[in-house]
Parts: C-alpha cells; structure tokens; sequence
C-alpha cells in the first residue's frame, strides 16, 4: 500500500509541476501577484511530494520488499544495511529519483532562499525549473517507474552490481547531482532573463552563489568519482577518459568558464550575451551528460540495464531544452545592450582568454566523445578514442591557462598592468622552477619535459600565494598592517586564491603520477620479495574469508623499508555470492601523498599468483588538490558580498551537505 | 593602437587559438584513434603491422594458456569460425572467460600473426556486454537472449 502511495505521490507532483510551470510564468506577464506566488509555494510543495515518493522508495530498498520489481533487481536481503540506503540510486529508476529530488531542492531552495528576487524573475524562474521537473517526471512515471510491483513476490533478490556495494555510492552520485542538477538553477535564470528581455549585473551577482554552489559540489563528485574507481576497479587508473567521465567533466569545464563570466558580468556588466549563452551551454552538457549515461548508447558502469525507448525519450527532452533555449537566445540576445569596454590587458582581458581556453578544450572533449557515436550512426564504423587523444588536444590546449592563471588576480579591472604584473610574478616563476627542478632530481628518473609540468603546478600554488602576500602588503607594510590588511580581504579573495592553488596542487599529483609512478606484473609465491618505490613486499600466502554476502581469497603483504617492517596490506578477489560475481579488491597503502597499489591476478599453474603492484608518487595531491578547489569555493560562497540580494542563510545551509565528502 | 585594430587583433588571436584547436583535434584523430575489429573482418582485410586496433569476438574455448609469470595467451573468435591468437601481459578482468565476449587493443607486430594487446576488457558485470561486440554478434546470430537476459 505504502509504495501505490509513493506512486501517487509522484503523480501529484506532476500535477503540481505542471501548474508550477505555467501560473507563475503568465502572472509575471500579466504582473498579477496572486499568480506569481503560486511558483515558491508551488515549488516547496512539489520538493515535499518528490521527497516523499523518493523516502518510500528508499523504505522499500530499507526493509528488502522484493515485491518491488526495482527493490528485487538491485538489493539482497544480506546486504549490509548502509547499501540499502545507497542501493536506492544505484540503478537507472533510483538514480533518475535523486536526481529529480534535487532539482525539486534546488527550485525549493530558489523559492524560499530568493526572497529578495524582483517578483517577475523568481516566478519566471520557478516556472523554467517546473518545465524542468514535468520533463523528468514525466520521463520516470512513462519509462522508468521504481514502483512497479512483481506478483508473486520473489523471496530473494538478485543483488546489487558488488562494484557498487562500497560507500563511494553513498557519496559519489548525490554530489555530482547537486552539481549536474545544480546548473539547472543557472539555465533556468538565463532562460528567465531571457523571457524577460532585461538582464544586468544584479542579475549576475544572483546567478553567482549558485553557479558556484553547483561548481563546488560537481568538482567534489568528480574527484570522488575518480578516487572510487582508481580503488575500486583494481586498474590502477584514476580517469581514462571514458565517455561517461566526460559527460561529468564537460559541464565542470562550462561551469568554471561560467564562473568567471559571471564575474566580469557583476563587477564590469560586460559579457552579459555570452555569458547568458554559457549558462545555457553549461545545463545543456548536463542534460547531455543525462543522455548519454542513462540512455544505454554508451557502455559502462553507469549505464545500468538499458531500454531503447529512455533514450529516445531523453533524447526528446535534450532537443526540447536545448533547441527552445538556444533559439529563445537567438530570438532574444540581440535587445541586451553591451556593456563596459575594457582593454585586451585587463583582468577582464585575462577572463576572456580563460573563457576562450576553457570553452575551446571543451568543446574538444565534446568532439572526442560524440565523434565515435556519430561515426557510427553514419558509417557504420566503429572506433574507440581514448587517452592518447584527449591527452594530446585537451593536455597541450589547456596548458597556457596554467600558466595564465596566476596572472588573472594581479591585473586591475578595466587596464591591467602587464609589466607590473610581471614584474611581481617573475621572482615567483622562478622560484617554482628551481623548486621543479629540485623535485625532479630527487626522483631520478622520467622525461626532462615533466619539470615544465611541475614547475606549472608550483607557480599556480606560489602564484596564489603571492596574489594574497600582495594584497596584504608584506613586505611594504609594517607586519603588523599587513596581517590587519590580510585579514581585510574579502573571502572570496580567499576563495579564489585556494581554488587556484588546489588547481595547481592537482596539476602537480597528475605531472607526478604519470611521470614517477612504476609498475611491476610478476609472480609471486609464499614468502617471496620485491620492490617498489623503495619499499620491499614480501607476500606471506593466501587464505580464505567469508563477508555477509560475499567469499574471498586474500593475499597478505608485509611491506618493509630498509629491513624493518612498516606496514602490512591485504588485498582481495571476492565472489558475491548471489550474482557469483568476482571483483578486485586491491591493497592499497599510503605513505604521505603516495600509495603503494597491490592488486591480485589469477593463480598460475605452479602454486603462485599474478601480482601486479604500482608505485604511485603525490598521487592523492591530485584529489587532494580537488578539495582544496572546492573548499575555495565553500569560503567564496561564505563571502558577505555573494549574499547581497542572495540567500543570508544559504551558506550555512549548505554545510551540512559538505561534510560527508570529508 | 585604434580602438578598431585593438578589437581586430583580440578577434584574431581567439580565432587563430580556435583554428589551432581544431587542427590539433583533426591531428589526433588521423593518429589516436583505433578501429573496431572482428576475427572475421581481419580474415578479409588484414590490418598492416603496428596499426593500433581494437579486436573482439568471444574467448575461444579451451585456448586461454597461463604460461610463465604473468603472461597469458589465448585466442578470439567469432561466428566465422575465424580465430585471432593473443598474447597479453598483466592482470585479466575478473570477468574474463572462456566463451565470453571481450574487446582488447593493441596492435600486430610485424612479421607476426599474433596479436599483441596491453588492454584487455570484459564485462562489467553479469548485465553487460561490450556493446560492439553484442551488435556483432546479433548480426552473427550468436546472441543468446540469456545472456542478454542475465
């Protein structure tokens, strides 16, 4: 009974949608109060019905009820409790369920957080996110309903994909769709300045905390999605340019083009066209990114069971929104006036090259992930492009901007000093040279051209520094004034100079980890010894272990450093025993930045077992370095200046969320 | 400088970086990028030695062969009755079987009719398939609806 009542839910919620989208939008015509507030109230109400239908579902996966066709297809009675809970988004109906639930939150939010908002804007936003909402429920209750029940019902479940029974899915997918979803915010103020015809730099000091709300979470869901399948998988890789990484990765690109748009657009009321246009595109990539993920025209982990029918039904909404978007652009764009001139020099200059970089090297991944589907439609042929490509074209076009970026904060707004800025940098510059040379030396070892990569890495984390050092004064000022000055800053000064330098931290892990690692496959048996990365392995045998739901073998290692043992890991093949699937489980050990990565291969003839282990150097800066960007982004949202107009609270709302991906 | 020179010669570097962009993208694909092959296509219309590709089909039954450390031999067929001999050195998926579907890449070294791969890939899990050697398969009349079931 309680699942029908889910169902049902989600009925109302399209109704309640349905008006969402239409009432707000004809009395901000009409400019009838009545009407326009029917969009918050309409919009908390439809996030109430969607959490509710969404908390049935997750009840159902909770107390293991197979006679929900979802609940029997992707659980187990046996299955720890916590990937009950995950279990609820980890396959195709479950997921489009969170990921509508946070569009409602995200409208939800709008509502009640965009108090401050002229009436016409919030209702015709609320309305955009409405059209949004009637889409994807539409699309769950036609051709993906979690409800449907199974008569009998079975008494055992077939298991969830044992590659997800870990808590990266507690965390990975709800962060990237507070991120992917988080856009829809984004798009749907474009499109709503675009009904409206009228667009100023208020409307980019609104856009703002949200686009970087979204930006934040999206840059913790892929470094967290990354981190999972490097210790998932048992490859050792942590991106290989899947397709299904790129639908992830080209809306953070946009976004971070976004970014920064919008700030010359709040500060200057320059760029406004392009920057409408970028919001667009920016939602667009994650709606294709939806496509081509939950569609099934691409093969991977994410694309569970898969029907021709969803494709064709999502691919109608990606034409809908994109096509009526972009042509209401066309239509529109023109009546917006340009704004304030700014010479080629100037910090807005330095935002336009990033834009122009960041826009380019997206639209290459772009080319790299459809071009094999269109091929393929068209031809008939079949091809594969992998990391040689996207390393190639995206590595060497987005190279300058590494370089570029310290230089942004240190020119003025409107006619930057090029020479000034230089003459600041260059102490700078060399410092993180000498430093990249240093580090290279130590490591022996690698191509001469991986010390550019490094040294490109330390001048973004130096260059952050050094933009603060100088603000502050250091130096010029007494000490005294200077740490009163530094303290002065607004923290989105803060912000931006930790995003930069998490930039360069990762940079940093990358250049390291490709450059440095080592990787031995041998065989090994009982008692035998090898080295990596300084260390010595000695594997200690093979024994038997039972989990809840799964058997493994696990093979011991002693980890030694110059004789004296440090450390010891153990790493696994398990068999889930309700789908007799096998998995890698690797051992994985780290030491400061680095990781020692043993997996296990298959027993060999004579008695030993294929070992494969990688020595991987810095290699948790490049997450580590993810983190510390987003961090940029939580102290910029916490910044004073972000609230004016926007959210007082929103901040603070947004804290609880964070704290999971610690 | 002109304000209209200034204007021109922003035009022009955001072009010439787009133009860049784009040769290097067309650069790339002549290079990087590696076709999909059947046994039964390579039968017809072999490919020239140190060309990289990609080669799937189904494990052939009772060919896998673990040599010596951790290199592993064994050979790709398909409904042709054609077959590829592959050698691999690494770690095989978990769900790497005789008789299942699997894509590697690699290349043909000269001289040779043995198939070097660095890549082997096999299914995800019991749902799935690699999707080019699935289609393939349809059209061979391979495909066995429980295996698309399972």
């Amino acid at each position: 009974m309680i699942i029908e009542i889910g169902h049902y839910a989600l009925i109302l919620a399209l109704a309640t949608a349905i008006i969402v989208s239409l009432v707000p939008l004809i009395g901000a015509r009409r400019v009838d109060q009545a009407m326009m507030d029917v969009g918050p109230i309409g919009s908390v109400v439809l996030f109430a019905l969607v959490a509710f239908s969404f908390g049935v579902l997750t009840y159902a996966h909770v107390v293991s009820d197979f006679s929900v066709k979802n609940v029997w297809e992707n659980s187990h009675s046996l299955m720890p409790l916590i990937y009950k809970y995950s279990g609820v988004w980890g396959n195709h109906e479950g997921s489009m369920m969170l990921w509508l639930l946070i569009l409602a939150l995200f409208s939800a939010l709008v509502a009640v957080f965009g108090r401050n908002l002229p009436e016409t804007l919030k209702a015709n936003v609320l309305s955009v996110q409405a059209w949004i909402s009637v889409a994807f429920i539409l699309f769950i209750l036609l051709t993906s309903n979690p409800f449907a029940r199974l008569d009998p019902a079975p008494a055992e479940g077939k298991d969830l994909n044992p590659i997800l029974q870990d808590i990266g899915l507690a965390i990975h997918p709800p962060l990237l769709y507070l991120g992917y979803v988080g856009f829809s915010v984004c798009f749907s103020f474009a499109v709503a300045a675009l009904i409206e015809g009228r667009i100023d730099a208020a409307w980019a000091r609104w856009v703002r905390p949200w686009t970087l709300a979204a930006w934040t979470f999206l840059t913790l869901g892929i470094a967290m999605g990354s981190y999972w399948a490097y210790y998932e998988l048992g490859w050792g890789g942590w991106w290989f340019w899947d397709p299904v990484e790129n639908a992830s990765f080209m809306p953070w690109l946009a976004g971070t083009a976004l970014l920064h748009s919008a700030l010359v657009m709040e500060k200057r009321e320059a760029l406004k066209i392009w920057t409408v246009l970028l919001a667009i595109l920016t939602f667009s990539l994650s709606l294709m990114g939806t496509f081509l993920v939950r569609s099934g025209v691409l093969t991977s982990v994410h694309a569970f069971a898969s029907d021709p029918s969803r494709g064709v039904f999502i691919l109608c909404i990606l034409l809908l929104f994109i096509g009526g978007a972009l042509s209401l652009f066309a239509f529109r764009a023109p009546r917006l006036t340009a704004g304030g001139l700014f010479a080629p020099i100037s910090r807005e200059g330095a935002l336009v090259v990033n834009n122009l970089i960041l826009t380019v090297a997206c639209g290459t991944v772009l080319t790299g992930t459809l071009y094999p589907l269109v091929l393929e439609t068209l031809t008939n042929d079949k091809i594969s492009v992998g990391p040689p490509f996207f390393n190639m074209t995206f590595g060497l076009l987005m190279a300058p901007l590494l370089v570029i970026v310290p230089f942004g904060p240190l020119l003025a707004w409107k006619r930057g000093d090029l020479l000034g800025a230089l003459q600041r940098l260059y102490a700078v510059a060399a410092l993180a040279f000498v430093a990249a040379v240093v580090f290279f030396y130590l490591q022996h070892g690698g191509p001469v051209m991986s010390v550019l990569g490094l040294a490109a890495g330390l001048f973004l984390v130096l260059g952050a520094i050094a933009d603060l050092w100088y603000r502050a004064g250091v130096g010029k000022q007494p000490l005294g004034i200077a740490w009163r000055r530094l303290k002065g800053l607004p923290r989105s000064a803060f912000g931006t100079a930790l995003a930069h330098a998490g930039l360069g931290i990762s940079v940093l892990g990358i250049v390291a980890v490709s450059t440095f690692q080592t990787e031995h496959v041998l065989q090994m048996k009982q008692g035998e010894v090898t080295d990596a990365g300084g260390y010595t392995l000695r594997f200690d045998g093979m024994k038997k272990a039972t989990g809840p739901n799964y058997t493994e073998d696990r093979g011991h290692f002693t980890i030694a450093r110059g004789g004296v043992d440090v450390a010891d890991v153990w790493s696994a093949k398990r068999i889930y025993t309700a789908g007799q699937m096998p998995t890698t489980e690797a051992g994985i050990l780290t030491f400061g930045a680095s990781q020692l990565y043993v997996s296990l291969g298959d027993p060999t003839d004579d008695g030993g077992i294929v070992v494969r282990i990688w020595w991987k150097p810095y290699i948790l800066c490049i997450w580590g370095g993810a983190l510390v960007m987003a961090l940029g982004g939580f102290v910029s949202l916490s910044d004073r200046r972000l609230r004016v107009g926007a959210p007082r609270r929103k901040a603070k709302a947004l804290q609880p969320v964070m704290e999971p991906a610690e | 400088m002109t304000r209209k020179q200034k204007r021109l010669a922003v035009i022009g570097g955001g072009m010439s970086f787009i133009v860049a962009a784009v040769l290097l993208v067309m650069f790339a694909f002549s290079n990087s990028v590696a076709y999909f092959y059947m046994p039964a296509d390579l039968a017809s219309n072999p490919v020239p030695p140190g060309t990289r590709i990609r080669l799937g089909g189904l494990v052939g039954e009772g060919s896998v062969v673990r040599g010596a450390g951790s290199t592993v031999r064994f050979a790709v067929t398909d409904a042709s009755g054609d077959l590829v001999h592959v050698r691999f050195t690494g770690i095989l998926p978990d769900l790497f079987r005789e008789g299942q579907g699997v894509v590697t890449e690699g290349t043909f070294e000269s001289g040779s009719d043995v198939f070097t791969a660095d890549t082997v890939l096999a299914k995800h899990d019991e749902k799935y398939m690699p999707k080019d050697v699935a289609d393939r398969l349809k059209q061979q009349g391979l495909w066995k609806e429980e295996q698309a079931a399972k």
